[in-house]
């Protein structure tokens, strides 16, 4: 990230999009802080911090103590009190550890109160499995999220998006849950800096098709439109949705894809059973049901923790050959 | 009167509207006008918030427990607007949706009382932190009760606040009780200062009644907070009725309460005022009929004030700038449609 000033990079990781999202919201926003385990000195787990702590010093490049609970909730006392902080949790699975403040302190603090005050902050974490981390480092908790009204809730796929989700986040008075996947961040992209190509609650097709809706979100989108190139091949012509936020979700985009190609696969690396899919799902039935030519499909990862084995854990979400022999079932 | 005459007056006609205000919320409740059961009163604990209420600076910040009434009326809050708060009505400081545990002002530095046994410490961590960022000269203080002090939390935020040299102070109100259960139950070690004092917090231990001295410490360890040494205060106390409005107490003995009722903050100050002849009976009879009319008043406002809107169900879940949430009725009638 030689080049921190450019308007417009050609290819550039979803790392570095992060990296530069904060640098650039950091640069406009004196109010703006970043705290977590490992964010300072050692750049962030998963790099996404690196060097911001010589670019901006100690005193807004915040390394705590493993206390996660505390991290959010000190950090939600700073929102409330006049700064907008970034913390950042190094996985998902340690809203354990947090759920308190997450559900109980920070979703709820505008409500409870009367609507006297917000809590702008984005509390940052990865999520998802790839890296044979183990049931505690691999897990997809976005219906966590999804489920706690007050939090809205970002995972993006791509670079871009990334960015200006991140940078749309901190303009939002509300709190912010950003998840990003642990496989994503050497995944690279376009990042245009003027285009901002979205807003909060707003899906994007990443592939126009008119036989079956796949929709997606995080990496997942990338097995889509691999999938969508196998099965276009075989005269499938799938259409790819990116949710890119699940709150405030696009029904709209949802239903209007579906209602078009009147076949439709839910696919997440989150559990089968009371998922974020489970939701999109009940969505498409409600609002699809006289156009539907065929059940709704979720494809999901097991109802199981997350195996270590990598061959056990290849096969315990979703796979792109799978996809392809769901999606041709659906389309006989 | 000198400063040292008005200072005992100051401090009781608190603990005195404090202890009638909690009285008129067990009428408010016993009227039927109190928005559900969950009413925690503080009778017995008017000492620590009404010497640290004192001790505090106006720009300073505070979080409380769900016994939490005390302290917001030590720091100025408007009676009239908590107890239609906790009536569940419109005029109340959260227009009725948080209620009496949940009461909040972030005008008078209120950031919120908090219903989870802990939820609201590490808040102060993060407006201390704020605070010295922004060289605002607030200090930030956690009011919890002795059950906190088996919370996790605690020990997170007295870390945070011990390592990044925060303007915090954490004090526990020890009324001898997690609900039913005693302290000696409950705690392996019941020396609570010793605890923070091993994150190298100034503590502070308080177990009398002599409020003039309880003050003037407190303010030593919120003036060393305020240059940034974080401290920690206890102030052991008891709880004079049950845990909520539908508590009989079956886990203590009518002995044991009738004989830590006569350790009463508020009876030992207006004695301490006569003995010193700082007030005649006259003088403090007048105060109590003065806070009388004053409770009277917030319970009638209560009462009169109207109730909400049945739309400030959706409202102030987000920023005012975002869309509502959908009614589930809007989202059935368009199916249905």
């Amino acid at each position: 990230m030689s080049d921190l000033n450019k308007n417009y990079y050609e290819k550039i990781t979803f790392r570095d999009a992060l990296r530069l999202a904060i640098h650039d919201s950091m640069q406009k926003d004196e109010k703006i802080i970043v705290m977590g385990e490992d964010v300072a000195a050692y750049g962030g787990a998963y790099g996404a911090t690196k060097d911001l702590l010589k670019l901006f010093g100690p005193k807004r490049i915040i390394d705590t103590p493993i206390s996660e609970a505390a991290i959010v909730g000190a950090s939600m006392g700073a929102a409330l009190t006049g700064l907008r902080p970034i913390a950042e949790l190094m996985y998902v699975d340690f809203f354990g550890m947090s759920m308190d403040q997450i559900a109980n302190q920070l979703a709820k603090v505008r409500y409870m109160f009367g609507g006297q005050i917000n809590a702008p902050m984005i509390l940052r974490a990865q999520g998802g499995t790839g890296r044979s981390a183990g049931a505690q480092h691999s897990q997809s908790l976005e219906t966590w999220i999804m489920h706690t009204p007050g939090l809205y809730l970002s995972i993006p796929y791509t670079p871009n998006d990334a960015y200006h989700l991140l940078r749309a986040a901190l303009k939002i008075n509300n709190p912010t849950i950003f998840i990003e996947h642990k496989l994503l961040y050497n995944t690279s992209g376009v990042l245009d800096k003027n285009n901002p190509d979205q807003i909060f609650g707003k899906a994007k097709i990443r592939k126009k098709g008119k036989d079956l809706s796949i929709i997606s979100y995080s990496r997942m989108v990338n097995f889509a439109e691999k999938a969508a190139e196998e099965l276009a091949k075989q005269k499938i012509d799938v259409e790819v949705v990116d949710l890119r936020t699940l709150n405030p979700l696009d029904r709209e985009t949802i239903i209007e894809s579906v209602n078009k190609t009147k076949r439709a696969l839910v696919l997440s690396e989150s559990c089968y059973t009371a998922g974020v899919p489970s939701e999109i799902t009940s969505i498409i039935f409600e609002h699809c049901y006289t156009n539907l030519l065929k059940p709704v499909i979720r494809y999901t990862a097991e109802d199981t923790p997350a195996p270590v084995a990598p061959n056990l854990e290849e096969n315990y979400i979703p796979t792109i050959e799978k996809i392809v022999e769901y999606s041709k079932k659906l389309c006989k | 009167m000198t400063q040292s005459n008005t200072l005992l007056p100051n401090l009781y006609t608190t603990m005195k509207r404090i202890r009638t205000f909690e009285e008129r919320v067990g009428e408010l409740f016993i009227k039927g006008e109190t928005a559900g059961t969950m009413l925690h009163l503080s009778i017995g604990e008017e000492l620590g918030p009404t010497c640290l209420g004192a001790a505090m600076q106006k720009q300073d910040t505070f979080t409380t427990h769900h016994r939490g009434h005390g302290i917001f009326i030590a720091r100025g809050g408007d009676p009239k607007k908590m107890m239609a708060e906790i009536a569940g009505k419109k005029d109340g400081y959260c227009k009725g949706k948080g209620g009496s545990m949940h009461i909040a002002d972030m005008k008078l530095g209120h950031l919120g009382a908090n219903a989870i046994v802990g939820g609201g410490i590490p808040t102060v961590v993060g407006a201390g932190l704020s605070s010295k960022y922004l060289e605002e000269d607030k200090v930030s203080v956690a009011f919890f009760g002795d059950g906190a002090m088996q919370q996790g939390i605690l020990y997170e935020s007295m870390n945070m606040a011990s390592l990044w040299k925060l303007p915090v102070v954490f004090c526990c109100i020890n009324n001898q009780y997690g609900m039913g259960t005693k302290i000696d139950n409950a705690a392996g070690l019941k020396d609570f200062s010793k605890r923070a004092a091993s994150f190298g917090l100034n503590t502070l231990h308080i177990d009398d009644l002599d409020i003039e001295n309880a003050y003037v410490k407190s303010k030593e360890i919120i003036d060393k907070a305020r240059k940034f040494e974080p401290g920690f205060i206890e102030v052991e106390c008891y709880r004079f009725f049950g845990h909520a409005r539908m508590d009989k107490s079956p886990y203590r003995s009518e002995e044991e309460e009738i004989k830590m009722r006569k350790s009463d903050p508020i009876s030992y100050a207006s004695n301490q005022m006569l003995k010193n002849k700082i007030m005649n009976e006259d003088e403090i009879k007048k105060i109590n009929e003065k806070i009388s009319i004053e409770m009277d008043e917030a319970m009638d406002f209560a009462i009169n004030s109207p109730l909400n809107n049945q739309k400030e169900i959706f409202t102030d879940v987000y920023d005012e700038r975002e869309p509502l949430p959908i009614s589930v009725e809007e989202r059935i009638n368009k199916i249905l449609s």
